[in-house]
């Protein structure tokens, strides 16, 4: 009786989560499903659930007209920013645990800038960036991510450096290293998992950014979030291009996160334990 | 190996004066412990050699070089750490060879020495292994093998043993002391264990509060020590301190303890006490100068004294027996089958011969 009644338990549960589970997925199978239809069948009442013939016609429309090139500007961009925010915010980790930079109210002041809302100094950077010449480059948004993730890089890693033993690095020092060597061949391995971590993490919010992409490119570097809703018209959606275009735009980041995750859940537990 | 002169050397952290003062020679191929209790300056004085911490004020000498300004790796030094300082992604073998990478020591020689001092602490089997797959005396020894393999000036030591239990303690005492003899480096040990400052020093620095308290040959602190914090901190059991005053009592010097004992000092000290004639003075009887009573009468110089035991702690090859003398409990180290039992009547013999005589005030010795 007793178990009869845990195993209906059970059962509720996972039905439930079953249940959840489907309706959160539905949009994004519906996205790629979208990709691999014709357009009848995208129009189609009642709706196709899964299409009579897979075909790549919509990739390979953008493809053609050279669309899938903004990808590229996405990968560029939010890597080349993430490798600069990474290297730059561990040595200022590194120097604000070891050396004591600024003593603990620069951290706080540094992380604090994180804090702001984006969207407020949108404009005043567009301003900055019409007179540098930054506008619609590759630099210019290089700059402004790298710059935008630093205040995290540097607060993530600041956990990740103060745990390891000061004596490793001590131990390095007697031995011949110099400061560069230590950061090379000790602190840089120690924090991998942290590194990796909050190098996704980077690279996801540059990937992700559409507030100032939008507004600092205008055709030679656009990235893919502003891309896709070029396709949104004044007169007619092209769905068929925004779902193969939100494709191409999430399979880079889920490959990211596959391959890293087993560093993602170290890193982020040990950031939890100590940030 | 290279000799090691400090002179007038001063480290604050902060409001803390840590190191104040300290005055040092240790002659090339020397091993010389530094030991005292903690927060006495001995780490502090030893991460300034290496170079890991900045001093206020003085010089730090190595092989007639001064080296205050001299980074740590230019100073070629090797320093064996308390918790062994390993790096766990790098296997036993490429610990080792960290260091002469690190100096672009061309690899078939970094083989040849590693392999040399793999043999010399028998961890050849281990090379392969990663850190984490071995016990804590393994460790050791990897950290000991990569302090070695540089062939370095001067080796230093920052409680290589805390971390180690009992029994794997003794044995890397003696394996560190026969490396000594076998490589004869200048070797600086860092301690808060008496024991090992005994066994391996040649030269004990006993450090107080940031100043040397006395230094010297392991016996001559023992047996001489300069001053009551001294004589306590050498030897286990602890010296026994009576309180007492310096009298005289029938033409002879004797120590009048507090509840009247009186404890007549042989001739032969007489001189030395001339200055301190009845002033207050603290009585330094070690446990292994006090003994039971045998034979007809006691030999020049001991006295004997009947008391009754308190608290026995047999070892097995000695007993430790409490006592009460002068008004206040002593320890005693008697032969195991001495004593019995608590409460026991003893006629207890002290040697004071060998007894230290103290200030009461300034607690140096008379």
């Amino acid at each position: 009786m007793m178990r009869r009644r845990a195993a209906t338990r059970l059962g509720l549960r996972y039905l439930t989560a079953g249940a959840v589970t489907i309706v959160f997925l539905f949009p994004i199978y519906w996205l790629f499903i979208i990709s691999f239809k014709t357009p009848d069948e995208i129009f189609a009442f009642p709706p196709v659930w899964w299409p009579a013939n897979i075909q790549f016609a919509n990739y390979a429309v953008l493809f053609k007209d050279g669309d899938v090139v903004v990808v590229w500007n996405s990968l560029v961009i939010a890597g080349t920013s993430t490798v600069l925010a990474m290297f730059f915010g561990t040595i200022c980790a590194y120097s604000l645990v070891r050396f004591r930079t600024g003593g603990d109210d620069l951290a706080i002041w540094i992380i604090s800038q994180r804090m702001m809302p984006p969207i407020v100094i949108v404009f005043p950077i567009f301003l900055l960036y019409v007179w540098l010449g930054g506008v619609d480059t590759y630099w210019g948004l290089v700059l402004l991510y790298t710059a935008f993730n630093l205040p995290y890089v540097i607060w993530m890693m600041r956990g990740y450096i103060a745990d390891i033993p000061i004596e490793l690095e001590e131990s390095a020092l007697v031995d011949g290293c110099s400061r560069w060597q230590v950061l090379m061949g000790v602190v840089f391995p120690m924090a991998r998992a942290g590194l990796f971590a909050t190098a996704v993490f980077t690279f996801v919010f540059a990937w992700n950014d559409f507030i100032f992409a939008l507004v600092l490119t205008r055709t030679e570097v656009v990235t893919y979030p502003v891309q896709v809703t070029h396709y949104f018209g004044g007169q007619s959606n092209f769905w068929a291009k925004i779902a193969a275009m939100s494709v191409l735009g999430t399979v880079p980041v889920f490959i990211a996160v596959a391959t890293l995750q087993r560093y993602l859940v170290r890193g982020i537990s040990m950031g939890a334990v100590k940030g | 190996m290279a000799d090691l002169k400090i002179k007038d050397l001063h480290k604050h952290y902060g409001p803390v004066h840590a190191v104040r003062g300290v005055d040092l020679e240790i002659p090339a191929q020397e091993f010389a412990v530094l030991v005292g209790p903690s927060g006495c300056g001995k780490s502090t004085l030893l991460r300034s050699i290496a170079g890991l911490e900045d001093v206020d004020q003085g010089t730090i000498e190595i092989g007639g070089r001064v080296v205050n300004d001299m980074r740590p790796r230019d100073r070629d030094i090797a320093m064996v750490f308390q918790n062994y300082a390993l790096y766990p992604y790098l296997t036993v073998y490429e610990n080792i060879a960290f260091g002469l990478k690190a100096r672009k020591t061309p690899k078939p020689e970094i083989a040849t020495r590693v392999k040399r001092a793999a043999e010399m602490l028998g961890i050849t089997p281990l090379l392969e292994r990663l850190p984490r797959q071995l016990s804590g005396g393994q460790r050791q020894r990897v950290a000991i093998g990569r302090a070695i393999v540089r062939n370095a000036r001067l080796f230093l030591f920052d409680e290589p043993l805390s971390n180690l239990d009992a029994q794997l303690r003794d044995e890397m005492r003696g394996e560190i002391k026969r490396l000594h003899q076998e490589i004869a480096t200048t070797m600086i040990y860092v301690t808060h264990d008496q024991i090992e400052a005994m066994t391996l020093a040649d030269r004990i620095v006993l450090l107080r509060d940031g100043r040397i308290e006395q230094q010297g040959r392991p016996l001559e602190l023992f047996e001489r020590p300069a001053s009551r914090f001294v004589a306590g901190f050498l030897g286990s059991p602890q010296m026994n301190f009576l309180p007492g005053r310096l009298v005289n009592g029938g033409g002879a010097r004797a120590v009048k303890l507090a509840d009247g004992t009186i404890l007549p000092l042989p001739a032969g000290r007489w001189g030395q006490l001339a200055a301190a004639h009845d002033s207050e003075i603290i009585l330094g009887l070690r446990p292994e100068h006090m003994s039971r009573a045998q034979g007809p009468s006691a030999p020049p110089g001991a006295i004997r004294i009947g008391t009754t035991v308190e608290l026995v702690q047999p070892t097995g090859s000695r007993s430790y027996a409490t006592l009460g003398l002068g008004g206040q409990p002593v320890v005693a180290e008697l032969q195991a089958h001495d004593v019995s039992r608590p409460a026991e009547k003893l006629e207890l013999q002290i040697d004071l011969n060998r007894a230290s005589l103290f200030d009461a005030k300034t607690e140096k010795a008379l």
